[in-house]
């Protein structure tokens, strides 16, 4: 079986430290959580659905902000569903 | 006493990784140094540190009686038989992590400090009470960590921790100085692209690197006979770990973090060739 896939393996496939690696910078947040102490996500979605709320009547478990590293620049993603209307998505990158 | 004692824990979140063999080798490094050094499990029900020692025969009283009163320290204290300056407090087998209370723990490091120039505490796994415990005091954290996704994540939250959860953060003094030992390393393993890098590693955790021990059958050897890596006959994880300490005092060692090139490869075969060391 070793034999047949040395000849199959497909060079250009990414290895697999590199897959461990883009799957730690998603996950690991030290700039977040680790700096400040705190976890400024979890505050920034405590205050944006209060903001939200005070304009829109809005469940809260429908409001569901992330906070995504990739390499150089971290996207910060806010999810609001609003009830009968649909959903707005708005997106934020720094 | 010249110079303040330094509390140091050794610490990881994840299981496994390699923190009694390295609280066992960095505590005998330091005592090696000539410098005064106490090790304490912070293992309570499951210690291990003694077998890692090789002095678990000579266990009597342990880290839960000295907080209890039922043993002062120098009864508890057990003497390391090949090196000067090395003493380990074991760590209780039969009780669990809620005899650790802050109050005790600070009496035990308080009195420590006044004899002792490196305390080093060797934390369970986790991020409950022992962890918690074995933390809270330290000016210094060793995080172990593995090339391995979980290891890292751990290692992260266990760095959240420790600007969060212990005395120095409580009190909003300076932050605990955090150094980065990578351990288990695999050289070959990370030029087939089967292993994080260091520079990976580092770059994902972003705190100082204090050394890198190779995954290396000495440790496995050094821990069946319970002796400590720096005690062990040469290897290339005691060196690692010499290194490591003398990093850990301040020493300027220099540590090549790119895999190593073909030549490189066998300029180091020639040189363990020519000296068996």
């Amino acid at each position: 079986m070793k034999f047949f896939n040395f000849f199959c393996r497909q060079p250009q496939t990414r290895s697999a430290a590199a897959v461990a690696k883009e799957r730690l910078q998603i996950i690991v947040s030290h700039e977040s959580t680790r700096k400040s102490g705190t976890d400024i996500v979890k505050q920034l979605q405590k205050e944006l659905i209060e903001v939200i709320s005070k304009y829109i009547k809005v469940d809260q478990d429908q409001i569901k902000v992330q906070l995504e590293r990739t390499g150089d620049h971290s996207v910060l993603e806010l999810n609001v569903t609003l009830p009968g209307v649909g959903t707005i998505v708005s997106e934020e990158s720094d | 006493m010249a110079t303040p004692s330094k509390v140091i824990v050794i610490t990881s979140g994840k299981g496994g990784v390699g923190k009694t063999t390295t609280s066992a080798a960095i505590s005998a490094g330091l005592a090696m140094q000539g410098h005064k050094t106490v090790v304490i499990d912070f293992d309570i029900g499951l210690r291990n540190l003694d077998l890692i020692m090789g002095c678990e025969r000579r266990v009597i009283y342990d880290f839960v009686n000295v907080i209890n009163g039922d043993a002062n320290l120098s009864q508890a204290l057990i003497k390391d038989k090949r090196v000067e300056n090395l003493f380990i407090l074991p760590a209780s087998q039969t009780r669990d992590k809620d005899a650790l209370t802050k109050e005790g723990v600070a009496k035990v490091i308080e009195d420590l400090k006044k004899d002792f120039k490196f305390i080093v505490c060797d934390s369970p796994a986790g991020i409950e009470r022992g962890a918690l415990m074995a933390l809270y005091f330290a000016d210094e954290a060793i995080v172990v960590t593995n090339p391995e996704v979980s290891s890292v994540r751990d290692s992260d939250r266990i760095l959240g921790v420790l600007s969060s959860k212990s005395q120095r953060a409580e009190n909003k003094s300076e932050p605990i100085k955090e150094h980065l030992l990578l351990t288990r390393y695999s050289d070959t393993r990370v030029r087939r692209g089967e292993m994080l890098a260091i520079d990976d590693v580092l770059e994902i955790l972003s705190i100082p690197l204090l050394g890198v021990i190779p995954e290396c059958p000495a440790v496995l050897t050094a821990s069946n006979r319970g002796v400590p890596v720096t005690l062990d006959i040469p290897s290339e994880a005691k060196t690692a770990y010499e290194d490591a300490v003398k990093r850990l005092l301040g020493e300027n060692i220099p540590l090549d973090t790119a895999p190593k090139d073909w030549k490189r490869r066998i300029l180091d075969r020639l040189n363990k060739f020519r000296s068996p060391a």
